[in-house]
C-alpha cells in the first residue's frame, strides 16, 4: 500500500512537469487545470497509453490548434522506452512486489531542458540566414526575422506617438439583442409591470426596449511582402492601437503564408506585441501571393472571424507576383462574406496612381473602397471613413480612367 | 410520453463505449474517454467540429441510454435571459394586480409579493435543467453557441460553473445534481477562454473509413455491402480534395439513404452527378467535380477497394 502511495506521487510529480513542458510549449493553463488533470487520471485509472493521453487531452488541450503543440510534447515527454508502461503497471492495483526505482523525476526535468534548448538552436540557425534582399529580386521565400528594434528616423518615433493618440470612430450596428430604450419598439413587460407596481398598479406606464448598438468587428489583412517593407512597421502599430481602442479586431499577416497575430497584438505594450508578432511569422519581406493567402483566409478563417457584419481591412499593394484567375475568384469570395471591403493601398500616395497592373485591375471591382494609406493623414481619414457608411469614391472610377 | 428508465452513468472508458454504441452511436476512443471523464468528474463538454459529424447527436444519444430528459437550447444572436432562462408572465401578473385592486388590496408590498410568485414564473431551458428530476440530472444541450453572442457567453459562466441561477425577485436557484451539459460549436466565432476553462474540450473529425463504413451500416440497415464500402470510399476521398466544405457524416448518411431509396447497387459517374447535391453545398464545389473529376474518383475507389479484397 506504502509503495501505491510513493507510485501516485511520482506520477502526480510527472504530471505536473508534463504540464509545466505544456505551458512553456505554449499551451495556456491555469494551476487549476493542473488539479483536475490530476483527479482526471485518478477517475480514469490509468488503463492503456491510449487513454492516458486522452484523459490528459480532454483537460489540458482547449482548442483544436493546440491539439498539435499536446501530441508532440506526450511523445517527447513520455519517449523514454517503457518508462510510461513501467508506470501503468505500477498504477494498476493487480501491481505487485516493489516498484522499480529507476527513474528520478530529474528525468524529466532533463527532456524538458532538451526540448528547450534545442529550440534555442533552431532560433540561432536562423539568424545566421539573415539577408537583406529588399533590393533583390528572389523567387525564394526569404527566411528572415526581421528585428523591428532596428529601425531608425526619429520620424517614425514621432509617427508612432501619433498613431498611438488616434482616435477612432464609432461606427455603429443594431444588433439583435435589445436594451431598454427611451423610444425602442418593444415593449419592455418586466420594466412595466416594475414600474407600474410603484404607483400600485392604477396607472400602466410603458416602457420600451430597442437593439443594442455595438461596433462591428474588424478584420485586417496586412500584407508583409518586400514591397510593403517601408510600411508594414507602421501599419502594425496602427493595428495594435486599433485592437486596443474597439472590441473584435482580428489580425492577419500574408507575404506567401497567412499568420494569424491577433493574440499577439493583444499585448498592451506595443513594442512587445510587435516583437510577439515577427517572432511568430516566417515570411517578412518575402514575395507575395495574394491569391493563396487570401484562399487559406476564406477557407480556414473567414467562417470563424467574418461573422457579425465584419469590416475588412486588406493592406496591399495589389502586385501580385503572378495573378491568375483565382485571384478574381477568392477576393470575390472574401467581399461576399463581409459586410464592407475596404481596400488600403500605399500605392495611392503616387499622384500619377493608375490601375494599371494586373493584380489591380482584378482586384478592384471586388471592393467596396480604395483609399490611401501612407502618411499620418490617410490614416486619420481611414478612422474618420470607419464611422461614415458608403464609399468617398467608388473603386471603379480607378479602372475608367485607365480605359 | 416514453417512460425513462434511469440508468447509472458508466464506470469505465469501456462501458462509456458500450453505452454510445448500444444506441447505434460509434464513437471513437478519444470521444469515449472525454464522455466518461465529463460524466464521472461533473464537467460540461465543449464539442467543437465541423458541421455534420454528429456533435448533437451525442447529447441526444446521451440521454437516450442514460433515461435522462434532454433539454435543448438552440443558441442564436440576441438570445437573452428571457429567452433561456426565465420570463415572467406578464399578463397573469397585471390580470392579478388588477383583481388584487379589485379586491380593495392597496398594500403594495404585499401585492409585489404575491405577484412574483413561483406560479407566474414561466421557465426556459436553463432554468427547467437544473430543477431536480425524478429521472435524474438532465441532459442540457446547448446547442451551436457560437451564434449567440458574447454577453450570453458570459452570462452562461455562473451557470456552469454552479449550477446555480439567481433570479431577484426570488432568491438563488441552485441544481441538487448538476445537469449533464453538452455545449457544441461549429467555430464561426471563438468562444472565449474562460468559458473553454471550465468545459472538457473534444475536437470532433471526421471518421475513418473503417468507422464510417461501421456507421453506415448501423444508421442504414437495408444498404448493400457494394454500395456502402464505394459510398465511404468515395466521401473519403472527397475529403481530402480542396473542397470549401466536405461532406460530414451526416451527408454520408443522407446520400446512402438517398442511393438505397433510388435502389442503386453500386456507384456509377452518371447517378454520382444526379445525387451530388446530397453531398456538397456550395456551388463552387460541385463545379471543380464537373469534367469526368466524379470518374476519375471513382475509378481510383473501385481501385483501392479491389486491392482491398
Amino acid at each position: 500500500m506504502a509503495a501505491m502511495k510513493e507510485s501516485e506521487g511520482r506520477l502526480s510529480e510527472n504530471i505536473v512537469y508534463f504540464a509545466r513542458a505544456l505551458r512553456a510549449a505554449g499551451i495556456p493553463f491555469g494551476p487549476g487545470t493542473v488539479l483536475d488533470a490530476l483527479n482526471a487520471v485518478r477517475a480514469a485509472g490509468i488503463g492503456t497509453k491510449e487513454d492516458f493521453y486522452w484523459t490528459l487531452h480532454a483537460v489540458f488541450v482547449k482548442r483544436h490548434e493546440h491539439s498539435v503543440l499536446f501530441e508532440q510534447a506526450f511523445k517527447i515527454f513520455f519517449r523514454k522506452r517503457g518508462y510510461l508502461e513501467r508506470l501503468i503497471a505500477m498504477m494498476s492495483p493487480e501491481a505487485t512486489g516493489t516498484p522499480p526505482q529507476a527513474e528520478q523525476p530529474q528525468a524529466s526535468q532533463r527532456v524538458l531542458d532538451a526540448l528547450f534548448s534545442g529550440a534555442e538552436k533552431i532560433e540561432r540557425e536562423k539568424q545566421e540566414i539573415e539577408l537583406d534582399a529588399r533590393f533583390t529580386v528572389s523567387d525564394r521565400e526569404v527566411l528572415e526575422k526581421k528585428d523591428f528594434a532596428q529601425m531608425s528616423a526619429a520620424e517614425v518615433a514621432t509617427a508612432k506617438d501619433a498613431i498611438k493618440r488616434l482616435v477612432f470612430g464609432f461606427d455603429n450596428v443594431k444588433t439583435r439583442r435589445l436594451t431598454p430604450h427611451p423610444r425602442g419598439h418593444r415593449i419592455d413587460f418586466r420594466r412595466t409591470l416594475r414600474s407600474s407596481l410603484k404607483a400600485g398598479g392604477a396607472v400602466i406606464d410603458l416602457k420600451y426596449r430597442g437593439p443594442k448598438i455595438k461596433q462591428p468587428p474588424v478584420v485586417a489583412l496586412l500584407d508583409i511582402s518586400g514591397s510593403m517593407s517601408q510600411y508594414t512597421r507602421l501599419f502594425l502599430h496602427f493595428l495594435h492601437t486599433m485592437t486596443d481602442a474597439r472590441k473584435r479586431v482580428s489580425t492577419f499577416l500574408f507575404g506567401t503564408r497567412l499568420t494569424n497575430v491577433t493574440r499577439a497584438l493583444k499585448e498592451k505594450d506595443p513594442d512587445e506585441a510587435l516583437a510577439a508578432c515577427s517572432a511568430s511569422v516566417l515570411d517578412w519581406s518575402g514575395g507575395t501571393r495574394i491569391a493563396t493567402s487570401l484562399a487559406v483566409f476564406n477557407k480556414q478563417w473567414s467562417r470563424r472571424v467574418l461573422t457579425q457584419g465584419a469590416v475588412v481591412l486588406l493592406f496591399t499593394d495589389g502586385l501580385e507576383r503572378d495573378p491568375d484567375e483565382r485571384l478574381g475568384f477568392e477576393i470575390d469570395r472574401l467581399h461576399r462574406s463581409c459586410r464592407r471591403l475596404i481596400w488600403l493601398n500605399p500605392l495611392l500616395r503616387f499622384s500619377g496612381f493608375e490601375a494599371k497592373a494586373r493584380g489591380i485591375k482584378v482586384m478592384l471591382p471586388h471592393v467596396d473602397e480604395l483609399r490611401a494609406i501612407h502618411n499620418l493623414e490617410s490614416m486619420r481619414d481611414l478612422c474618420q471613413a470607419l464611422s461614415q457608411h458608403g464609399s468617398h469614391v467608388d473603386p471603379k472610377t480607378w479602372l475608367a480612367r485607365v480605359a | 410520453m416514453k417512460q425513462h428508465t434511469t440508468k447509472a452513468v458508466p464506470a469505465s472508458i469501456d462501458d462509456t463505449l458500450k453505452l454510445l454504441a448500444a444506441a447505434n452511436y460509434l464513437a471513437d476512443r478519444s470521444l469515449a474517454t472525454v464522455l466518461f471523464l465529463a460524466l464521472k468528474m461533473g464537467r460540461p463538454i465543449f464539442l467543437e467540429g465541423e458541421a455534420g459529424v454528429g456533435k448533437t447527436e451525442i447529447a441526444k444519444v446521451l440521454a437516450e441510454t442514460l433515461g435522462r430528459r434532454l433539454i435543448r437550447l438552440q443558441c442564436y444572436e440576441g438570445l437573452d435571459v428571457a429567452a433561456s432562462v426565465y420570463e415572467w408572465n406578464y399578463a397573469a401578473q397585471m390580470i392579478a394586480i388588477r383583481a388584487a385592486e379589485a379586491e380593495g388590496e392597496h398594500d403594495r408590498e404585499r401585492i409585489e409579493h404575491d405577484v412574483f410568485a413561483e406560479r407566474f414564473l414561466i421557465k426556459r431551458p436553463l432554468l427547467q435543467a437544473i430543477e431536480p428530476d425524478p429521472a435524474g440530472a438532465p441532459v442540457l444541450l446547448i446547442d451551436e453557441l457560437d451564434r449567440s453572442d458574447e454577453a450570453f457567453e458570459a452570462f452562461l459562466l455562473e451557470v456552469l460553473a454552479d449550477f446555480q441561477i439567481t433570479i431577484p425577485e426570488l432568491g438563488t436557484i441552485k441544481a441538487e445534481r448538476p445537469p449533464i451539459v453538452v455545449i457544441t460549436s461549429n467555430r464561426t466565432r471563438e468562444i472565449h477562454d474562460a468559458l473553454k476553462r471550465r468545459c472538457l474540450y473534444h475536437w470532433v473529425g471526421y471518421p475513418s473509413a473503417r468507422r464510417e463504413l461501421e456507421i453506415v451500416h448501423a444508421k442504414v440497415p437495408g444498404i448493400g455491402k457494394r454500395l456502402s464500402e464505394q459510398v465511404v470510399g468515395f466521401v473519403q476521398a472527397l475529403r481530402k480534395q480542396d473542397l470549401f466544405k466536405s461532406p460530414g457524416v451526416a451527408e454520408t448518411l443522407d446520400w446512402a439513404t438517398a442511393l438505397s431509396e433510388l435502389d442503386a447497387v453500386a456507384l456509377d459517374p452518371a447517378t454520382v452527378s444526379d445525387t451530388l447535391g446530397v453531398l456538397l453545398k456550395y456551388q463552387d464545389d460541385i463545379a471543380r467535380l464537373e469534367g469526368g473529376k466524379v470518374k476519375e474518383l471513382l475509378d481510383q475507389v473501385q481501385a483501392e477497394l479491389r486491392a482491398a479484397e
